[in-house]
């Protein structure tokens, strides 16, 4: 029973998100795209990357591969699926979670920490947290900017499907927090199910003691 | 059958924040231009073969909806024209 880190030509942060799992005790492999899934995965992390070259759209091409109806299959069976920066744009691209992760307010790659405020924490994802806890995670990307309409995001907000906003160290959620001009500051969002979400921001590179902060194991323990 | 070009025109919607589009208006006027505004669109020609136009309009139409725009973020048009 393992978690399947789903590779795609240009992903970049399976073997993170494979060391970054197995370091808390949960087994994890990488699963080449066309190779597709067993059905038995305990659980589904889509990585960070630049699937397919950003073309078209960053995740547009990836979003449309075979095994993101396998995914929907799997989520909709009950299994855990995480999307992480490119993850989170291919699972938005697919339709797998709501609104769309564009190009960022400053039209540049940013990769920075980014300080995070727990607005769910009765979600898998959020479990290890409690509301409002800050907490530090890096970001690294160029297309990163949270839009919706504003009806969806009321709708996001009243079913309370936000898991994450940019704030700073205080835990304030300000402009001046936002790193990409995210709608509403919104950083990670919830799928249907709570057990599908997506976000922007990197848990699986701050999850090695040995690195730095290990904010993004309690993300990441969604999986145990 | 006939040859059809379809042109799909992919733009963000009003209201969405176009930083490219930002980035280029800058480079313009520092190259001393002049400009209000400026926006920017993706465009694709598409060749295909149909029954007649408005068949092959429902097809560059359904491309559309189905990869070329992202609905939350982008308008569409499609003009067709025989090749």
């Amino acid at each position: 029973m393992t978690v399947a880190v789903v590779r795609f030509g240009g992903s970049n942060c399976d073997r993170d998100a494979v060391r970054a799992l197995e370091h808390l005790g949960i087994d994890a492999e990488i699963v080449w795209h066309r190779d597709g899934l067993t059905g038995d995965e305990t659980g589904i992390v889509i990585p960070g990357g630049f699937s397919y070259g950003d073309y078209l759209r960053a995740g547009a091409m990836a979003a449309r591969t075979p095994i993101l109806d396998e995914v929907w299959a799997a989520a909709e069976a009950g299994t855990p699926v995480l999307g992480v920066c490119n993850g989170a744009q291919i699972g938005s691209e697919g339709g797998l979670t709501p609104g769309a992760f564009t190009t960022n307010e400053s039209a540049r790659f940013q990769c920075e920490p980014v300080h995070l405020r727990v607005e769910n924490p009765d979600t898998p994802w959020t479990a290890a947290f409690e509301e409002g806890e800050i907490i530090e995670v890096p970001i690294a990307h160029g297309e990163g900017r949270f839009e919706i309409t504003d009806d969806r995001l009321e709708e996001l907000r009243t079913d309370d499907r936000v898991l994450f906003r940019y704030c700073d160290a205080e835990g304030d959620v300000t402009r001046a927090a936002n790193p990409n001009g995210s709608k509403d500051n919104v950083a990670g969002v919830l799928g249907a199910d709570d057990h599908v979400a997506v976000l922007m921001p990197h848990p699986e590179r701050a999850s090695l003691p040995d690195i730095g902060p290990t904010d993004g194991q309690g993300v990441l323990r969604a999986f145990e | 059958m006939t040859a059809y070009t379809a042109t799909v025109t992919v733009r963000l919607k009003g209201g969405v924040l176009d930083p490219e589009a930002e980035t280029t208006k800058q480079a313009l006027e520092r190259l001393g231009f002049e400009l209000e505004d400026l926006r920017s669109a993706d465009r694709f020609e598409v060749d295909l073969e149909a029954d007649d136009a408005g068949a092959a309009e429902a097809q560059a139409t359904e491309m559309a909806d189905r990869l070329l725009a992202n609905p939350t973020i982008h308008d569409y048009d499609v003009e067709v024209t025989e090749a």
